[in-house]
């Protein structure tokens, strides 16, 4: 076997590279969305694509969300593979309408003889100093809604290889880009893709015997690093990267619980009605004999997303994170 | 064939139960933007005013550069400038009386402070601290809007109720060109329009949506065009030409004012700087086409008839300079200022009463703080 040169690239390239391969593998893919073209999207995720592949099959739409979901459900109807890019978090909203009455129950109405294979793609979360309405963490609205599947990736191979999946898929994805991460590199080699993950597993990304972080998207580095800082208190930390929130994986995540015997779900959407409700309620219904402390989170707090000056208190943070896992400590010992 | 080419097997005319409600003639804005500088109609305009909008456009500007050099100390995370668009700011703002509303989007600091709001507090969504800095009761201006054109049907809202109690009140509200394309700008105009309601809708018309020229956004003739469809008049003017914009907005707040319903104002402009200061326009837009614009400035057009009608000589033009570069002097000053901040304003305003929720995270919160400062001990 040869080994391959990595050079680093970061997940907004890779990101790049799982559409252009897409649209080389399958003239059915279109790319379109507000800037996608000539600018190559505000984070240039776009970029390159409209040159290679025209301005047909990427696309500059008129600036309206509802407008261009609605039109990726007719073009999904005809045939096409629409991957919708909206500009960020908070500006999917005005398309909701589409996306709940229509593109997550299309296959159901239909009794399955209309599936939509649309990918819509959302950058979200905060981090980046972002003004008003630019750094929701929207995942808990998409995952309350049967019929579509929500991924966020959080490595730079993930990126690619979750995209590839997204496009090929034939049901709609809602695919979360944790904007912050768009600038992470890591060993992902660009000329060597990586193969194309199937939507709804889970992975281990650090083994351990003390406790389960259970995370997602921006959330993973924090918990890394978390975990490394908690070698020192003798705790030994074993990180879940969901990648996929619906479909959910319990059997990777419960597996991981039952070995340690405790759990920490972590992420920056609001924690009441959030993410972690779910995954705590799972867990506890699944391995509730194993567990020697109830599953706790921690998230972000639950208010409107604070202006840019003060993300850093609401965000969690690594030391949010080894405070809850020391309690996770304290309640076992009581 | 199809139906529509055999004669008399069309019928136009819908069967009597439909009729249009008015003859769409005095609905349609006229071929060409409406000017005034530069023409003979120019020598009709009072001289208070225009002294008055020179003053505002050369302070307009100063107020660009200083928050453009903001930007690059960091101490603004981002800034959309108006450069080229003053005139359509400082109009928007000088038309409306005290009890009137404004309705401003990201772009319109400007227009926010030429109706009187502090020039810090302007700035507060974009430096960072909060997401809007000023009371909008204390001077009647919404939250400047960053969602686009979700501000419009609030303005058609508050414009309809100030009637339903019977006060006189008309409300402005600014949008961009891209903007016209969203759902929430074709309810507002239809609400209005049905509603008859008292209110102004100003779309600066600066050729782009960040990279997307005008052709790609819509395929009307003109965006003042698409009042017609709604019932409303479309008045289009020249958006460099502050003297054309007071004439024609004031005219439209004065038609509302008298219970005439609804105007849609397309200022046909341009936007002489990137999108924001994040943006790079070299990607989508030739310098020449810059530079052209550059050649229709507004603050140039005004004073060329200033000067002409000598209503304005170097004493005047350095008075405007000066009053211009001490608001900027002041803007710096402050804004050099780190602004104090108390992250226990997290939880201050999400509801009228804290859940309990909300004062259990604030606890956690100052605990973490209060954990933070001893460790910095
Ligand atoms: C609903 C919504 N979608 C997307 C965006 C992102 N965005 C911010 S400004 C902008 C372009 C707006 O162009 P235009 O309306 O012409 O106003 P201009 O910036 O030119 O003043 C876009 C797409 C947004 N703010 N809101």
């Amino acid at each position: 076997m040869t080994t391959v040169a990595l050079k680093p690239a970061t997940m907004a390239q890779a990101l790049t590279r799982a559409m252009r391969d897409a649209m080389a593998a399958d003239p059915t893919v279109h790319v379109m969305g507000e800037d996608v073209g000539t600018l190559g999207g505000v984070f240039r995720v776009t970029d390159g694509l409209a040159k290679e592949f025209g301005e047909d099959r990427c696309t500059d739409t008129p600036l309206a969300e509802a407008g261009i979901l609605g039109a990726a459900v007719g073009m999904a109807m005809y045939g096409l593979r629409p991957v919708v890019e909206m500009q960020f978090d908070a500006f999917a909203y005005p398309a909701f309408e589409q996306l709940i009455s229509h593109v997550s129950r299309m296959r159901n109405r239909t009794r399955g003889a209309m599936p939509l294979p649309i990918t819509v793609r959302v950058p979200y979360g905060g981090g980046i100093g972002g003004v008003e309405h630019h750094s929701d963490s929207s995942e808990a609205y998409y995952m309350a809604t049967p019929g579509l599947h929500v991924v966020t990736p959080a490595t730079v191979a993930d990126a690619y290889g979750l995209l590839r999946a997204a496009i090929a898929s034939d049901d709609p994805v809602v695919f979360l880009e944790p904007k912050r991460l768009y600038w992470s590199k890591d060993s992902w080699n660009p000329d060597e893709p990586s193969a194309v993950e199937p939507i709804g597993r889970a992975v281990v990304r650090r083994p351990g015997r003390s406790a389960t972080l259970i995370t997602y998207g921006p959330s993973l580095p924090v918990c890394l690093e978390a975990a490394r800082a908690a070698e020192a208190e003798g705790w030994d930390l074993e990180v879940v990267d969901l990648r996929s929130l619906v479909p959910f994986d319990d059997e990777t995540v419960c597996a991981s619980v039952r070995r340690t015997g405790r759990a920490l779900v972590v992420h920056e959407s609001g924690g009441f009605g959030g993410p972690g409700g779910e995954i705590a309620a799972r867990v506890t219904e699944r391995c509730f004999h194993h567990l020697e402390a109830p599953v706790l989170r921690v998230a972000g707090f639950d208010i409107p997303y604070p202006p840019p000056m003060l993300e850093r208190h609401h965000l969690p943070g690594v030391d949010r994170v080894l405070d809850a896992v020391g309690r996770l400590q304290w309640e076992a010992e009581r | 064939m199809t139906v529509m080419e055999q004669r008399g097997a069309y019928r136009p005319t819908p069967p009597p139960a439909w009729q249009p409600r008015t003859d769409p003639a005095p609905l349609l804005p006229d071929a060409a933007p409406y000017r005034v500088l530069g023409t003979e109609a120019a020598a009709q305009a009072d001289p208070g005013l225009l002294r008055r909008l020179y003053a505002q456009l050369v302070r307009g500007r100063r107020y660009n550069a200083q928050a453009t050099a903001l930007t690059k100390q960091g101490r603004l995370a981002v800034y959309p400038s108006s450069v080229g668009q003053e005139a359509c700011e400082v109009a928007a703002a000088l038309v409306l009386e005290d009890r009137d509303w404004l309705f401003p989007s990201y772009r319109d600091t400007l227009a926010v402070v030429a109706r009187g709001v502090d020039p810090v507090q302007a700035l507060t969504l974009l430096r960072g601290d909060w997401h809007t800095g000023y009371n909008p009761r204390e001077h009647r201006v919404a939250p400047l809007c960053t969602p686009l054109a979700t501000q419009l049907p609030h303005a058609v809202g508050l414009a309809h109720a100030a009637r339903l109690k019977g006060d006189d009140v008309v409300a402005l509200a600014m949008v961009g060109d891209g903007g016209t394309s969203e759902g929430d700008f074709h309810e507002a105009l239809n609400f209005a329009a049905v509603w008859q309601a008292p209110v102004v809708f100003l779309v600066q018309n600066n050729g782009f949506a960040i990279s997307v020229p005008l052709a790609k956004q819509t395929a009307a003739p003109s965006l003042a065009h698409k009042a017609v469809g709604y019932g409303m008049p479309g008045r289009l003017v020249d958006g460099n030409d502050a003297v054309a914009m007071y004439d024609v907005l004031s005219e439209a707040v004065r038609h509302a004012r008298a219970g005439g319903g609804p105007t849609l104002v397309e200022a046909v402009t341009y936007r002489v700087e990137a999108h924001t200061n994040a943006d790079d326009d070299k990607r989508y837009r030739a310098d020449s086409e810059v530079a052209a614009w550059r050649e229709h400035d507004p603050i140039d057009l005004l004073e060329q008839e200033l000067t002409a009608r000598g209503l304005l000589d170097e004493d005047g033009i350095r008075a405007a300079r000066d009053d211009a570069e001490a608001l900027a002097a002041d803007l710096r000053a402050r804004m050099n200022q780190d602004p104090v901040l108390d992250p226990m304003d997290l939880f201050a305003q999400v509801y009228a009463e804290p859940t309990p929720q909300l004062r259990e995270q604030r606890a956690q919160l100052r605990a973490e703080l209060e954990a933070e400062a001893e460790g910095s001990h």
